[in-house]
């Protein structure tokens, strides 16, 4: 009985919560835009990254395949949005048709390259993917030749965005009375998206599917000797990364309205990668907090360093951008050093760890 | 057949790099299972700190070989100091943390390297001075240049050199047997700190001196050079068996050969659908296609599962 009511509270606990939430989420671009356009397109790039990280956790913190190459699927998914959705190859198909056909090409991707590769250990399967990484970025660098597929090292512009009918992701418009610009819409989208990915992590960590993909990463042999299928419940959780990856890649593509080779290398990997493991690997909220501060830090820095420099020694110094990065990766370094788990994993991770044992 | 042989003399010559980098990465590999990702960054200063101390040397007088040979050694011993840097920094103090946790500081320590170059050095590219005179030999409608010469025969004395280091002294038995096992080598008497700092640090030196063929072979200088050199490098290692001595060096002069060849006959092989700009895509094909069939690597011990 007195469990019940217990629920009853934590019930209502979780529903203001959830409440708080929403009006934060919806208030973050109006008051991002205090602070001018950029940082609204900021807030949309962390949720942006929200959404890769969590994809990749599934790979990386659920499974525990070390996946280098993430961003390869991300390209995927940009690319074919931005060639059929642009005046390259003249075709213009909507949205709702791309984004799941790049989500589905990305998806072949991940199981062309994970059916031979994944019983690889660990750091061979980590250079794998990141040679696949590279050789995507090295195609789309060079496909311009003798047929333009890709357009080189230019890159694709005046990419469509994404249209309901008449109502256009790239224009202002007023609903309900609120001037509504691009970003902001672009914003909303990436929230609901967010959340979808964010409700699918949740369903996914304590599934049948979720559980084995934890006993695949603690132990491969005892996970194979419970019955675990283990070739096909990795090539799953890869192929359910890439797909998340090329989702991504179509909305990045359309928000941007420009893809170019430039936006997939290997850092980019690492920076999403990184994300992930700072947060906490395998934990939602981690994961989240990991993306957002990887990706707010850097541009505070952008917007920081200089002013501080000029403050302190009278002109800046140090060229700002490579000041920025160098403090972006001193940040990671010292983070690891104290936190070594991320800056929140999850409590039984914690409780692993202090234990001392692996 | 004069291709052939040319790509063949380049491609041992790009191979020697690789494999003195790729050493470093398997080094540190063997004996701790960790994959050192700014070894291409400390490769990439020692390839700088080479430049400067040359050019500065440039114009003292001294002959051409003694500066030639102070920068080298002042490039080696800058880099043996921040290899061991970097491992007292960034990586022992996590020795026993997740195994993802080293990887994330290995690339905080990158990006650090990196633009701590950059901000020394500028963002463009840097020209070596040329200042060796170069002699270019012919055989067979191929030709090679003493710099040639000179890159691979001091890859094979450091080779050699790091065999013997391994095989036939006392820190070398103290790091085979760590790699063994480092609980037990510690039990033994091994200093397992000493141990794991001496490979970084032989692993740094043979990077230093990569870097400095490098610098003189292609004769410039970036400060995002050390990236793709050790990308390469690590893949040659990881081609090779990570963690094997013998299989770094055999996976990094096999990949320069493969990239050379690759190369040079791409156009040939596809049409000319596909130019020599894809070059760098044979390392990475060719990684993938070894490791399906053997996922240890060519020399790799085939380990089975651990229970």
């Amino acid at each position: 009985m007195n469990r019940r009511v217990g629920k009853t509270v934590s019930w209502q606990r979780h529903w203001l919560g959830m409440l708080l939430v929403a009006v934060v989420l919806v208030a973050v671009p109006f008051v991002a835009a205090l602070g001018g356009q950029a940082w609204v397109r900021i807030a949309n790039f962390a949720i942006l990254y929200i959404f890769l990280a969590l994809g990749l956790n599934i790979v990386v913190g659920y499974a525990g395949l070390l996946d280098l190459g993430y961003v390869a699927f991300y390209a995927v998914g940009a690319y074919t949005y931005a060639l059929l959705a642009s005046p390259h190859f003249g075709i213009h198909l909507p949205f709702w048709v791309i984004l799941p056909f790049g989500a589905a090409l990305a998806c072949f991707f991940g199981v062309i390259l994970g059916a031979p590769t994944l019983k690889l250990r660990g750091d061979y399967l980590a250079i794998v993917t990141l040679g696949f990484g590279e050789i995507i970025r090295i195609f789309m660098n060079n496909l311009n030749a003798p047929i333009n597929i890709t357009n080189g090292a230019q890159g694709i512009t005046l990419i469509d965005p994404i249209r309901i009918g008449d109502f256009s992701f790239a224009q202002t418009s007023t609903v309900f009375g609120v001037s509504i610009n691009g970003p902001h819409k672009y914003y909303f989208l990436l929230v609901t998206l967010a959340i979808l990915v964010i409700f699918i992590n949740i369903r996914l960590q304590d599934s049948r599917i979720g559980r084995a993909w934890q006993a695949i990463r603690e132990d491969e042999v005892a996970a194979k000797a419970c019955g675990i299928n283990t070739r096909n419940i990795k090539l799953l959780a890869f192929a359910m990364g890439a797909s998340f990856g090329g989702i991504a890649g179509g909305v990045f593509s359309a928000m941007q309205g420009f893809v170019s080779p430039e936006s997939f290398s290997l850092m980019e990997s690492i920076t999403i990668l990184a994300m992930v493991v700072l947060g906490g690997m395998g934990h939602i909220p981690g994961v989240i907090l990991g993306a957002i501060l990887l990706t707010a830090l850097p541009e505070a820095l952008r917007y920081g360093i200089d002013p501080l420099q000029r403050m302190v020694f009278g002109h800046p110094v140090v060229d700002p951008e490579s000041m920025r990065m160098l403090v972006f990766g001193l940040a990671l370094v010292l983070v690891m050093r104290f936190r070594p788990a991320g800056l929140w994993p999850s409590s039984q991770r914690r409780r692993e760890l202090s234990e001392g044992t692996h | 057949m004069d291709t052939l042989l040319q790509q063949l003399i380049n491609g041992i010559t790009l191979g020697a790099v690789y494999a003195l980098v790729a050493l470093g990465y398997t080094m540190v590999y063997g004996i701790i299972g960790l994959i050192n990702f700014a070894h291409g960054e400390v490769v990439m200063i020692g390839t700088m700190v080479a430049f400067t101390v040359i050019v500065s040397l440039a114009g003292s007088g001294m002959p051409l070989l003694i500066v030639l040979g102070i920068g080298l050694v002042v490039s080696v011993i800058v880099c043996m100091v921040l290899g061991w840097a970097l491992e007292r920094v960034a990586y022992r103090p996590l020795r026993h943390a997740p195994r993802l946790t080293p990887l994330i500081t290995a690339i905080g320590m990158s990006i650090v390297l990196q633009n701590v170059a950059m901000i020394i050095w500028g963002r463009n590219y840097i020209t070596f001075p040329p200042m060796i005179e170069k002699i270019i030999y012919d055989i067979g409608g191929a030709s090679f240049t003493n710099v040639q010469v000179a890159i691979v025969s001091l890859a094979a004395v450091m080779m050699v050199g790091l065999i013997y280091l391994v095989h036939r002294t006392k820190i070398g038995m103290a790091m085979r047997a760590t790699a063994q096992n480092p609980h037990v080598a510690s039990l033994m008497g091994v200093d397992i700190n000493r141990v794991i700092a001496m490979a970084f640090v032989i692993g740094s030196a043979l990077g230093a001196v990569a870097g400095c063929m490098v610098g003189s072979y292609y004769e410039i200088a970036h400060y995002q050079m050390g990236f793709m050199l050790g990308l390469k490098a690590f893949t040659a290692a990881v081609l090779g068996g990570i963690g094997n001595l013998a299989g770094a060096m055999a996976g990094g002069i096999l990949l320069g050969v493969i990239e050379a060849l690759g190369a040079g006959y791409i156009g040939d092989l596809t049409g000319d659908f596909l130019g020599s700009h894809y070059q760098d895509i044979f390392a990475f094909i060719v990684l993938i296609v070894v490791l399906m069939f053997r996922p240890s690597g060519l020399f790799g011990e085939r380990t089975g599962d651990r229970a």
